[in-house]
């Protein structure tokens, strides 16, 4: 019998109450929100459960939402992919903007370890418990963290080109 | 000596000077890149050696870093097809489709049958071009100049097909929001069938250089062999994984643009093994030649290359001389005002190397609020140290060399 969504949602509800909410099917994909301090405990049982068996992690990426209030304001985004089923979850964790950190899943998922390096050294993330954070793409001397929604795309001096007649301000993001 | 490569507070300059061997001699490291010409990129390795053999190694990559999710932040959405063509370079349209076929997905677009057939072969072709280049170069890597010298000229006709469907050739920029910028010309077709009729011979060829060759098989078989647990644990897709025995292939899990149309198998290896990656890109080249004619026969009378999607797609120049509508549906569009709903977006293709994934987060402006590329290269890149321990340094080319690592899709 193919894995309903229904089921998913249950077998988390019955687990895991309160700390899993926002249930949702976004086109073609389920997703819902996790309390960022449980997502150990919730990725792990959705690999271990001989039902869910959701075994392979796609993507892990972060989000930055700083018209959010402050302790949610960063996302991270898993992607994970049952293969027996052939069925996709999206779990959303938002944490704090002040003090980013969430547990990494770098001991569940082998795969999870650049992805989550990636996500720190774009948004500054603290994925405690990995066992190498640091930066993977930018230069290990930057000291911001450029995917941030407030750091600018390009040098603010520049005086060549207006934003402002495409439509666009400075600080426009 | 060991000062002058790395900082003395490196953990393997400290290693060095704790492990002696027996017979005297010390542990040395090699810097493998990240300008070397055997790893077809740049991304660097510091390898710490105990004479030929590699005991671990630290990859640093970033160095082709362009930023292209900030960049995407920044750009209307039809401005990102460019960005994407710059991630696997070998392989461009599958990128520049995978891109469009997300935002049909977002905005509810039911694009053409012929459309959809005429994305597919041109992405068939693309994963042609894609595995010419992994296997050839692979043979080039172990010695053997003659294959690569073959069949490089096929690319260049793909290529040569690409010019008659967008203009361009490597970076290809090509198709639009709903369908293709214009129909294929008849000599787009005409190139096709050239190609179709010349290339299995030499494909053919190519292979029997190959794949009985002596001096191959000792240089791939066992090299850089993963299992089919550890590979889905480090997350690789797409033919690597094939080659270590999971028939994974989005085409078929998950089909788009009327894959499920046609009928082809799915190349699975047994070992995971250099040679059987290597078996696995040259099965799958014979199935997208199969796709391809498939798509060619059965593809729907007419002359459809795109949805009638007036938001989204360019009116034709002519109308936007004459008539005023058009005027400023054009105008519109390329200024980015196109009605976007709030939504998020994952959209997987099955890319040269692997699942190639978008996930698109958006606000209702003109741009994406997010925009994640989930890139193979980058995901299964991470178990190159772990593949290459315990082995010789050429192997460790080899081994690089047969997982197909683009740099412009392992930095974005």
């Amino acid at each position: 019998m193919a894995l309903e969504t229904i089921q998913i949602q249950d077998k988390l509800t019955e687990t895991f109450g309160e700390n899993v909410s926002h249930y949702s099917q976004e086109k073609d994909i389920f997703s819902f929100e996790v309390a960022a301090d449980q997502i150990t405990a919730i990725i792990l049982f959705l690999k271990n459960d001989p039902e869910l068996r959701f075994h392979f992690l796609t993507d892990l990426c972060g989000v930055h939402y700083p018209d959010n209030e402050v302790n949610r304001q960063f996302a991270v985004v898993y992607h994970l992919h049952n293969w027996y089923e052939n069925k996709r979850i999206r779990i959303k964790a938002f944490i704090d903007g002040e003090n980013p950190q969430i547990r990494t899943i770098s001991n569940i998922f082998l795969s999870s370890n650049w992805m989550e390096r990636e996500t720190f050294d774009f948004y500054g993330i603290d994925f405690i418990g990995h066992p190498q954070l640091k930066r993977i793409l930018n230069m290990d001397e930057m000291i911001s963290f450029p995917m941030r929604k407030e750091f600018p795309m390009e040098d603010s001096g520049r005086t060549d080109k207006d934003d402002r007649f495409f439509g666009r301000t400075t600080d426009n993001y | 000596m060991s000062e002058l490569l790395l900082p003395p507070e490196h953990r393997y300059a400290k290693r060095i000077k704790e492990q002696l061997n027996e017979d005297g001699s010390e542990l040395s490291i090699l810097n493998l890149g990240p300008t070397h010409p055997a790893t077809h990129g740049i991304f660097q390795n510091i390898l710490l050696m105990d004479g030929e053999r590699i005991l671990e190694a630290e990859p640093t990559i970033g160095y082709i870093h362009r930023a292209f999710e900030k960049i995407a932040e920044n750009r209307p959405f039809y401005q990102i097809t460019p960005l994407t063509d710059r991630m696997n370079y070998c392989s461009s349209p599958i990128n520049n489709m995978g891109w469009w076929m997300t935002l049909e997905k977002l905005l509810d677009i039911e694009v053409p049958k012929r459309a959809q057939y005429l994305r597919v072969i041109v992405m068939e072709l693309a994963r042609i071009t894609d595995h010419i280049i992994c296997n050839s170069i692979l043979g080039v890597d172990t010695g053997a100049y003659t294959g690569f010298l073959y069949v490089f000229q096929f690319r260049e006709k793909v290529y040569e097909i690409y010019e008659e469907i967008c203009g361009a050739r490597l970076t290809t920029n090509m198709g639009r929001i709903g369908g293709f910028e214009r129909d294929w010309s008849p000599e787009a077709f005409r190139k096709l069938d050239v190609f179709l009729q010349d290339f299995p011979a030499a494909w053919k060829e190519f292979e029997n250089l190959f794949e009985r060759n002596r001096i191959f098989i000792d240089r791939t078989v066992n090299v850089g062999a993963i299992t089919a647990e550890q590979a889905m644990a480090y997350g690789f897709t797409g033919p690597n994984l094939r080659a270590a025995g999971v028939d994974y292939d989005v085409r078929v899990a998950q089909p788009y643009s009327s894959y499920e149309d046609f009928d082809f198998i799915i190349p699975v290896g047994k070992s995971g093994d250099t040679y059987d990656r290597f078996c696995v890109r040259n099965a799958e080249v014979w199935e997208s030649l199969s796709i391809i004619r498939q798509a060619l026969e059965k593809m729907p009378e007419g002359n459809d290359f795109h949805a009638d999607v007036p938001d989204y797609y360019l009116p034709p120049k002519e109308d936007v001389y004459t008539s005023m509508e058009s005027l400023i549906y054009h105008f519109k569009i390329v200024m980015g005002e196109v009605p976007v709903p709030v939504a998020e977006i994952y959209h997987p293709v099955e890319g040269g190397n692997g699942e190639l994934g978008f996930y698109l987060v958006t606000d209702g402006s003109r741009t994406p609020y997010r925009l994640h590329f989930r890139r193979p290269c980058f995901i299964y890149y991470q178990a190159y140290p772990e593949m290459i321990k315990g082995s010789l340094l050429s192997d460790a080319i080899v081994i690089l060399s047969s997982l197909n690592v683009i740099a412009g899709e392992l930095d974005a």
